[in-house]
């Protein structure tokens, strides 16, 4: 089993050096040199211009200025705003749990909806239920989110006036953040109404996060239950006069798991980049919106650094969910 | 009181071209401590009779019979529930491929705790103290340390092992065995026929023996039914099958072994008969 | 289970379906299928005769009408069937238009990521070694970015507009192709067919394209076409951030882009280019799944 921790961590070093690579090209593709970038309108003269291209050290050679963004990587570095000055850093530490939060209830909505609506397709095969749950499914999974969000907005927040169209908690309330996790900082605040107001922000975005993962979760589930309820063992579970529920939900249910967990993992890139539209739409403050707003502000620091860090956190979390499909699956355990 | 009384049994699946009848007609008999093979080629229906009977058919089945009785009790109208508390317990089956009828996720130990678990309501104690017993039973070496075992680790007729062990756990009245050697190698073939007949005579139970092979029907049976797509063309005991056998499907059956070959080529069955000359020499 | 003669001639004198036949019969048993493919074609009709079949004009602004609500609700004109936008343009005319941008953005970006795709992963399939693993490696690095994040990030460097969008999502989808590509190449080239062509004195590019790569396709077919709709919405969203289409071209995603202040006002000018979008992807989608039942032969029901 740490046989296969270690293959994959091997793996993965080669993959962060090209994705710091790529980062590191990035600035290096646009039109103009980084530091007239960094300037924007600024005149600057000649010798300024010069004496700032040493500074930063682009006027050595490739190789050496890679190197040195690589130390600079691997010492947390990874650049600074050029509007703000921040370090990119911390703004992604601050923003990030507002994605992570939005992600998580919608990843826990996904599965928790989709693997029994996937099962009862499949136990149901070829009657209504199958269809229109699979219809709905395809229809969640053709849908532009963007336009899903607005549409929500407009019904939920327009016409009904029970949700809110942006942010994350009502502005009456004001703590400090202690974990950046809204849910459990109005809980913390001791504030009354302030988890409701921070659950009624939270529920149109995640359902609309949701959605794309949702449909593909419960399409994944029934195709694998199809074929797993077809298998030698379920026979074998049914003769032995175990009800449908345990022969479905344990024997079924287990080894359908194996390949849908692969699709969750999967789906954390979607999501994150889903995220990237939802936050957008709700003006929700995570890393997907700061990521955008800062391509149009130019601030090419933060798209660079930020780009390094999202892409860092998804192969974290693929080794994570590789890891844990070897723990479910016994013929890779053992 | 007959174990298992069937009479005129009939199967029809619904297909996309139109109903087909697995079964058409069967009916047959197994008392206490007897030992009934069902003999015939691919699609004769050997298997979905019993499948039928323990109710193991999907949905597209339609089970019809004039009797399908298990111990005097009526299998064929009872409800779902009723009829789970005996299928397991005092009918049980064991099938082709053993490896592929293990669950690959769970423990060997698992499978086989959780028939006793529901069925006699054992607590973890007595199950593992069940479990190691019925492991040594079967013949599996080292029963403490294989209850920890997955399917994947094991050997086709292990596997096999663990599947008649999970089939005897609550001491069934019948158990079908569905083709239990065809899966596995020669020598192999032997040792679980072998075991399959010391448990019967030891415990008593009835045993229904499928299979398409007659040297097997020869080692074990006391009386055997021949089918032949869905129909039931003849029914003997054992010596008087094989010394006389009365249908010309039998006969031709017999005559397509290789030992009774004569002559450079294999007889095929299609030579000699068309199904209506099978059918019409049907002897019930 | 009779014997039969196989010289004789079938019974029915019919000769067996041909390939093409044999696709139809399992492609027409799904509904959804045949519906999905009808209303593309509509759709492709629509788009290819946008100039005859569309009531006005897509970028003339008439000021007269501006912010005009669809034809069956009050204040709405018969003659601006599903309303106008906040600069007086037809919305039915701009969603017809909208048509051609995201059916070609679909054909151009699938092209580019089956052609390159699938000639990188018949090379790294077929040769394996070093250049499989470098090249492995390279897809691991595009699909260790979030596709959409990746596709404006790449955008953001070559400038907004919809050429530089379909580059960016087709290189976002390059690793999917690449990767089906190579698994299926993997598992043809050890079948004893290729072997056969091998030891005939076939070339390494014969048995490349010719002999390996038609059987393969079916895969191949099934996910071109998710990749096809998969591509509109991505261009879609491009637009809605304003990275792809440029204003005033009539794309679907652009037209949300500037739709979202007037949710409030004007609901039909968020829902009418959404709808589209969506109808568009769902017909695509559904033509998908009927493929991938009808080429998959272990799907063929009983």
């Amino acid at each position: 089993m740490l046989r296969f921790i270690f293959g994959r961590l091997a793996v993965l070093v080669p993959t962060f050096i090209g994705v710091s690579i790529i980062a590191f090209s990035f600035i290096r593709m646009l039109p103009g040199d980084p530091v007239m970038l960094m300037s924007g309108e600024r005149v600057m003269s000649p010798e300024r211009h010069a004496q700032i291209m040493a500074e930063l050290g682009f006027d050595r050679p490739m190789y050496a200025q890679y190197f040195d963004y690589l130390v600079n990587l691997l010492q947390g570095d990874f650049g600074s705003s050029i509007i703000s000055k921040r370090p990119v850093l911390d703004d992604f530490l601050t923003l990030f749990p507002a994605t992570v939060e939005l992600s998580i209830c919608a990843i826990l909505l996904a599965v928790c909806l989709g693997i029994p609506a996937g099962v009862l397709a499949a136990v149901k095969r070829g009657t209504w239920l199958d269809q229109t749950i699979m219809g709905t499914a395809l229809v969640g999974y053709s849908m532009p989110i963007f336009w899903w969000g607005l549409l929500l907005i407009i019904f939920f927040s327009g016409y009904l006036g029970w949700t809110p169209v942006s942010g994350r908690i009502s502005f009456v309330y004001f703590f400090p953040p202690v974990t950046g996790f809204m849910l459990i900082d109005s809980l913390l605040s001791g504030q009354a109404g302030a988890f409701k107001s921070a659950v009624t922000y939270l529920i149109l975005p995640t359902i609309v996060l949701a959605t794309i993962p949702l449909a593909v979760i419960a399409r994944q589930t029934r195709s694998a239950m199809l074929e797993v309820l077809g298998e030698d063992y379920v026979r074998t579970a049914r003769s032995k006069g175990l009800s449908p529920f345990r022969v479905i939900g344990v024997h079924a249910l287990r080894n359908a798991l194996i390949p849908v967990v692969t699709t969750i993992g999967l789906q954390i890139g979607v999501l994150l980049a889903g995220a990237i539209l939802t936050e957008t739409i709700f003006s929700w403050p995570g890393i997907g919106k700061w990521m955008v707003d800062s391509v149009f502000k130019r601030d090419y620091a933060v798209v660079q650094g930020g780009l390094m860090l999202i892409a860092a956190v998804i192969m974290i979390v693929n080794l994570i969910v590789d890891v844990l499909y070897g723990f479910i699956n016994p013929r890779i355990r053992h | 009181m007959a174990l298992l009384e069937i009479e005129n049994l009939a199967v029809e699946f619904q297909t996309s071209t139109g109903p087909f009848r697995a079964v058409d007609g069967v009916s047959l008999k197994v008392d206490a401590g007897e030992v009934l093979a069902i003999v015939g080629e691919s699609g004769s229906g050997k298997s979905v009779s019993m499948l039928a009977a323990m109710g193991l058919l999907p949905w597209t089945a339609k089970v019809t019979a004039d009797k399908l009785l298990f111990n005097g009790i009526d299998l064929l109208g009872m409800s779902p529930s009723d009829r789970r508390k005996i299928v397991g317990k005092d009918i049980a089956m064991i099938f082709q491929e053993p490896v592929a009828s293990l669950n690959p996720c769970f423990t060997v130990g698992f499978q086989i705790e959780e028939v006793l678990r529901i069925h006699l309501g054992l607590d973890k104690a007595a199950r593992r103290a069940r479990a190691i017993e019925l492991f040594e039973l079967v013949g599996i070496p080292n029963p403490e340390e294989r209850l920890g075992h997955y399917p994947h680790q094991m050997s086709g007729g292990q596997c096999q092992r663990v599947m008649i062990a999970i089939a005897l756990s609550c001491n069934p009245k019948l158990l079908i065995a569905d083709e239990p050697t065809t899966a596995l190698d020669v020598t192999i073939q032997k040792q679980i026929l072998d075991l399959l007949m010391r448990l019967q005579a030891e415990h008593g139970m009835g045993l229904i023996i499928i299979t398409h092979n007659m040297g097997v029907v020869a080692e074990t049976a006391d009386r055997v039914i021949v089918q032949y797509k869905g129909r039931k063309i003849e029914e003997a005991d054992v010596l008087s099958l094989f010394e006389s056998p009365k249908s010309p499907y039998t006969r031709a059956l017999l005559s397509a072994l290789p030992d009774n070959a004569t002559g450079d080529r294999l007889p095929t069955i299609a030579e000699f008969l068309s199904d209506d000359q099978i059918f019409a020499g049907a002897v019930r | 289970m009779a014997v039969v003669d196989t010289n004789a001639v079938p019974p029915s004198g019919v000769a067996p379906p041909s390939g093409l036949a044999e696709f139809w019969f399992y492609f027409s048993r799904n509904k959804g299928a045949v519906i999905g493919l009808a209303v593309f074609l509509v759709i492709l009709l629509l788009a290819v005769f946008a100039p005859i079949v569309s009531p006005h004009s897509p970028s003339i602004q008439n000021r007269d009408v501006l912010l005009l609500p669809p034809a069956w609700s009050e204040g709405g004109q018969f003659t601006y069937m599903l309303g106008t936008d906040p600069v007086g343009r037809d919305i039915l005319t701009r969603l017809i238009y909208g048509a051609r941008f995201s059916l070609f953005i679909g054909l151009v970006v699938v092209s580019i990521s089956v052609i390159s795709g699938v000639m990188i992963g018949l090379v790294a399939g077929y040769f394996r070694g070093r250049t499989d693993t470098i090249i492995m490696r390279i897809m691991d690095i595009i699909l260790a970015f979030p596709s959409l994040l990746l596709a404006l990030v790449l955008v953001a460097v070559l400038g907004p507009g919809l050429l530089n969008a379909m580059i960016a999502i087709s290189l976002v989808n390059l690793p999917h192709f690449v990767r089906l590509t190579r698994a299926a190449v993997m598992t043809e080239r050890t079948k004893d067919y290729v072997i056969a062509s091998k030891v005939a004195g076939a070339g390494t590019t014969r048995i490349m394209f010719l002999t390996i790569l038609p059987n393969c396709l079916a895969p191949l077919i099934v996910q071109a076409t998710l990749a096809f709709s998969a591509a509109i919405l991505d261009a879609a969203a491009l637009g809605f951030l304003g990275m792809g289409a440029q204003p005033p071209t009539p794309e679907w995603g652009t037209m949300l882009a500037e739709a979202r202040e007037f949710i409030q006002r004007a609901w039909w000018v968020v829902t009418f280019p959404g709808l589209a979008i969506l109808i568009t992807v769902l017909a695509i989608n559904l033509m998908g799944d009927g493929l991938r039942d009808a080429l998959d032969p272990k799907l063929k029901r009983s």
